[in-house]
Order: structure tokens, then sequence, then C-alpha cells
């Protein structure tokens, strides 16, 4: 019976055009279709559907309040040609971007591959430890009393004692100060999951790989981890990436609780309080679209980069 | 010549002393780097009000007291809102939430890994470039978008978009098509059980580390967040918001404030702890091939 219908199905593949059949398996899959509609219909209005829409709404001049007008491109040759503080948000994102992603990146790499021949006890405390300050919301404040600008602050009052400095540093207000603080403070919430798939990753290499490594002439760990760990572990290097551009580009909420918002002469303003800005406090909805595509096209770009970058591992 | 080195009474290959000292050196530093704040909240939730405002101050506490904590619970109960109700609302949101991400999630994470229908590879790549998207880059949009379908100041506002949150159900497909055999299914099919069955019955036991990931990430994600723009209502606002309120009070508040921060990490934290080992295996399919 079931020989019998192997045959007919074998005929009237060829019978059939390609749509015929993708019709004909689409309807046979249709519990398929039923599964995936609830969440998928979420999915498409709340994450496609507003990136659609945003590319749509940054060619007009949308405001909430008065019929759009099409503007072609207008909202962006406003953003790159007149507005300055744009510019800054630019760049402090890609200074913000290019230290944190990549150093997270290699910090959550590096550490998973330290802790990698640890004990699995050792392991898992090593991995709370690293872990903890990603998961536990707004605790980051702490660097806030940390480097309070009175002499209350541990390290004012540290480098106070120390005789390195004659008076209190105003850390959150001093534009030499802020961006450098940020970015550490961004770097230690910085290790999430791709952490996690790291250690993950690292922990399911198969122990012979190494060995046959080692006969293959193989002579030190940093060799080994070039040839042997890295090459195997490429998908997850992959999906630590993803997770590591996204991450890099939002930590906004970092520099608003620390140092207020807007930040001293916009000195750690990124493309995310721009967007912020104009999208909730201005309700220029037009404009606030453009900045969002272009967040959307950098992160996107920064994604196939790396994506490049990758392939090359272990060659 | 490649060295073996027995330690533990297993077989290590390649590995001098010079570097196992370094890599505890490094790990040691970068270990103080991510531990030393988190300690530094601890202690100053610990801290009486003298040694708060101790100069020079101190690292360590000297006589640690539990008053911090009384005077958080004493400004909780003379909020305008009863804080029961910021923490109703940060409950009911995080499960309602996590509770819809599971099941949608998994359902169309078991027919996206499992059944082979026309259009599943684009529908599942698309998923996962979502991945890249910022919330940030969504928001304004959202924000219309919700105005529109009359969810602006409901608690709907911030649960069904977390159904359609995309991280746990990659983790969750990625998690079925190593875990989950075929012949089981097909076994299960030829007996006569409909899809629905199959996906309930069979495919969700065998993938409990990927459920606990994904309730993990969703809740967390809930837990966490903090004032946003689609809530206006003072009674809707999450016990994060509230806490937020109270810290913001300034120097008299310092002690109170640190004390909200330990409880607020606590419960990621032991959360992670308890559910870590999951997490790990549910994380070694996580992989992207191509």
């Amino acid at each position: 019976m079931s020989q019998k219908t192997a045959t007919k199905k074998a005929v009237s593949r060829k019978d059939m055009t390609k749509l015929q059949w993708t019709w004909k398996e689409m309807k046979r899959n249709w519990v398929a279709y039923a599964m995936i509609a609830p969440y998928c219909i979420v999915f498409i209005l709340f994450t496609i559907a507003p990136v659609l829409v945003s590319i749509i709404v940054s060619f007009t001049d949308f405001n909430l309040l008065e019929m759009p007008n099409f503007v072609f491109l207008d909202n962006y040759i406003r953003l790159f040609l007149d507005d300055d503080i744009f510019l800054i948000a630019i760049k402090n994102t890609f200074i913000f971007a290019c230290i944190v992603g990549p150093a997270s990146y290699l910090m959550s790499l590096l550490v998973a591959w330290f802790i990698n021949e640890l004990g699995p006890k050792i392991r898992a405390i090593v991995t709370l430890i690293f872990y903890a300050p990603s998961i536990s919301g707004e605790v980051y404040l702490i660097w806030g009393t940390l480097f309070s600008g009175d002499s209350y602050g541990w390290v004012n009052a540290t480098l106070l004692n120390l005789g390195l400095i004659n008076e209190e540093i105003q850390f959150f207000e001093d534009a030499d100060y802020v961006m450098p603080l940020c970015i550490v403070v961004s770097l230690w919430t910085s290790l999430g999951t791709s952490f996690l798939s790291f250690i993950a990753g690292l922990q399911g290499i198969d122990r012979s790989l190494y060995e046959a490594g080692a006969v293959d002439g193989i002579r030190n760990r940093w060799q080994e981890l070039w040839y042997v760990t890295l090459p195997t572990m490429k998908p997850q290097l992959m999906f630590g990436a993803i997770m590591a551009i996204t991450k890099s580009f939002g930590f906004g909420g970092v520099v608003n609780a620390l140092c207020g918002n807007p930040s001293v002469n916009y000195c750690a303003w990124t493309i995310t309080h721009h967007l912020d800005d104009y999208g909730h406090s201005r309700f220029e909805v037009g404009y606030s679209s453009a900045i969002a595509v272009v967040l959307f096209a950098i992160m996107v770009g920064a994604n196939s980069l790396v994506k490049k970058m990758l392939s090359k591992v272990g060659q | 010549m490649s060295r073996l080195r027995t330690r533990k009474h297993k077989v290590v290959l390649n590995r001098s002393a010079g570097g196992d000292l370094g890599i505890t050196f490094m790990l040691t530093i970068l270990g103080a780097f991510m531990f030393l704040p988190m300690l530094y909240v601890w202690m100053q939730a610990f801290k009486p009000l003298d040694e708060l405002w101790m100069f020079p101050p101190r690292f360590y506490v000297m006589k640690p007291t539990f008053n911090n904590f009384k005077d958080l619970f004493v400004l909780m109960n003379t909020s305008w809102v009863p804080f029961s109700r910021y923490i109703f609302n940060t409950v009911f949101v995080s499960v309602m939430g996590t509770a819809g991400n599971l099941f949608f999630g998994s359902l169309a994470a078991y027919a996206l890994a499992k059944i082979m229908f026309p259009g599943r590879k684009w529908i599942f790549k698309t998923i996962r470039t979502s991945l890249m998207f910022h919330k940030t880059v969504t928001a304004v949009t959202n924000f219309i978008l919700m105005s529109f379908l009359g969810m602006i100041d409901t608690y709907w506002a911030l649960i069904i978009p977390a159904w359609g949150s995309t991280l746990g159900l990659y983790l969750m497909k990625q998690f079925m098509e190593t875990n989950v055999t075929n012949a089981v299914l097909e076994s299960a099919r030829l007996d006569g059980a409909s899809e629905l069955k199959t996906f309930w019955v069979i495919a969700m036991p065998m993938v409990k580390p990927a459920w606990l990931t994904l309730i993990i990430y969703c809740f967390q994600d809930l837990w966490n967040a903090g004032s946003s723009i689609y809530i206006h209502s003072e009674q809707l606002k999450s016990f994060n918001y509230a806490i937020g309120q109270i810290t913001a009070g300034g120097i008299k508040r310092a002690g109170a404030s640190a004390a909200a921060q330990v409880i607020m990490m606590m419960v990621p934290i032991t959360v992670f702890v308890i559910s870590q080992s999951n997490i790990i295996e549910t994380m070694g399919s996580s992989g992207m091939k191509d």
C-alpha cells in the first residue's frame, strides 16, 4: 500500500509544474501553517511591519497630526547635511559599537575558552560571576556610586588619598570621561547570550579532534584554538556575533541612567538617543523613521561584514 | 613535537605551565572587574547610614545592618499607588507574556523544525534575521500601531509583543532539530496521532531544557523592563519603575536604593543559578549554520 502511494506520488510529481506541486504540498501540510500562524501574526505585526512601515514613512513628513506628504529624500538630506547633532550621534555610535562590540565578543570568547578546562563546579561559579551583570537589570547604577563626583565616591576618594589628584573629578559631567566610562560600563553588562553560547559550543567539541590535532603537529594551545576549536564552533561564533552587534548598538539606556539625557555637550549622544528624541519627544515620525532606517542599515551592514570575517577563521 | 601532560588523570594536550599561569592571571583580572562592582552593591546595601557617608569611603562594610531594607519597606508603604500593585503588574505581565511566548513559540518552532512544508526555510530565515532588530528601531512605529489597535496604556501593550519575541523561538527550533528524532515522530504519526498531539505528547517532553531557556529569557526581559513608553497610568507601571522612583530620591535614600538593587537583581540571578545547566545545554545547538 505504502509503496503504491509512493510510486503514485513520484509519477505525479513529474506531471505537475513546480507551482502545482507547491500548492499540493501546502494543502497537505495545512496543519503546519495553522501551527505557525499565531506566532507569525504577532511577529509580523510587531517586528516585520514596523520595519517596513518605517522605511515607507521615512520618505514622508508624517508628524502624527497632519496628513503625511511625500518628500522623497528630504529627511535623509536633512540628516546628513543639516543635522550636526546627528553627525555627533553617528560618530559616537560607531565609537561605541566598534569598541564595545568586538571587545565584548572577544572577552566572551576568551573567558569561555579560559574556563573550558576547569571542573564543572568551578566553571558554573565563574560563569555566574561573568554573566550576572548582564541579567541584573539596572544594577549598573552602582558605577554611578563608585565614580560619584564628590569625595564620597569611592574612586575619587581613593585617587585623592593616593595624592594622584587634588580635587574631585566630575566623571559624569566631564566630556573627557563620559564616553570611556560609558564604554566600560556597557562592556561590564555585555557578557550575555553570546557568552553562554560560546561556553556551550566549547563544551560540545569532541575531544578526539584535539588528539588528532596534536598528532597532526599542533604545538600549543593558540594553534589549537585557531585550527581546531574556532573552526569547529563557527555556528556559535556566528550566532554570538549577531547577538553582540545588536547589543552594541543599543546602549543608550546606560548613558541616560549614568550621565543624564542629554549628556554634557552631547558627548555620549548616540543614534538611539536621536531616534527617541525625534520620535517620542518631538513627534517628527517621518524624520525619526529615517534615523531608524539608517541605524537598521548600519546594523545589517555590520552583520554581513562580520559574516565575511568569520568565514576566514581557521585559514 | 607535541608534549602530552596529565592533569587530574586526564590527558591534556599541548599545555605549557606559562600559558596556564597567564590564563589564570587574565581570568583573575577580568573576574575582579566583573565581580567587585556586584560585591559593592551588596556592601552598600548592608552599610549603616554613617558608613555610607563616611570619609574616606570604605569598600567593605564594618557593621552590617538590615536597616536599609527596613527603610525600603517603609518607603514602599508610603507610595501613592500601593506597592503590591506594582508587584502584581510585573508578575502578571511577566507570566502572561512568557506563557504566550512559550506556547505559540514552541508550536511554531515545532512546525518549522519538523514539518516539511513549502516556505519554512524562508520564514525561518526572516525570523533569524530579525534577531538583529533592536527594539529602538521599531519603537516609534510600534507606538503608532498600538495606538491604532487601542493597546496603549493597557497590559496588552507589554504582553502581546512578548509572544512574538524571536530569541526563544530561535533557540527552541534549533534545539528541536538536533534533539527530537524524526523516527519517533514518524512512528507516532503512523499510530494515527495528529500533528498537534505529536507536538504536545512526543516532542515537547523531549525538549525541556529549551522550554526552560525560553521561559527564562522571556521572563528576564519582562521582569527587567522599567518604564515603558506604552504605559502612562501610574497603576499599570512596573515594579522596576517604582523602585527607580524610590531610588531617585537622592542622598537620603542611598541605603534604601542599594537594598532595592539587591532585591531586584536576586530574582534573575537565582533563576539563572537554578537553570544554568539547562540553558547551557540549549545553547549547545544555538549555532547558525550556513
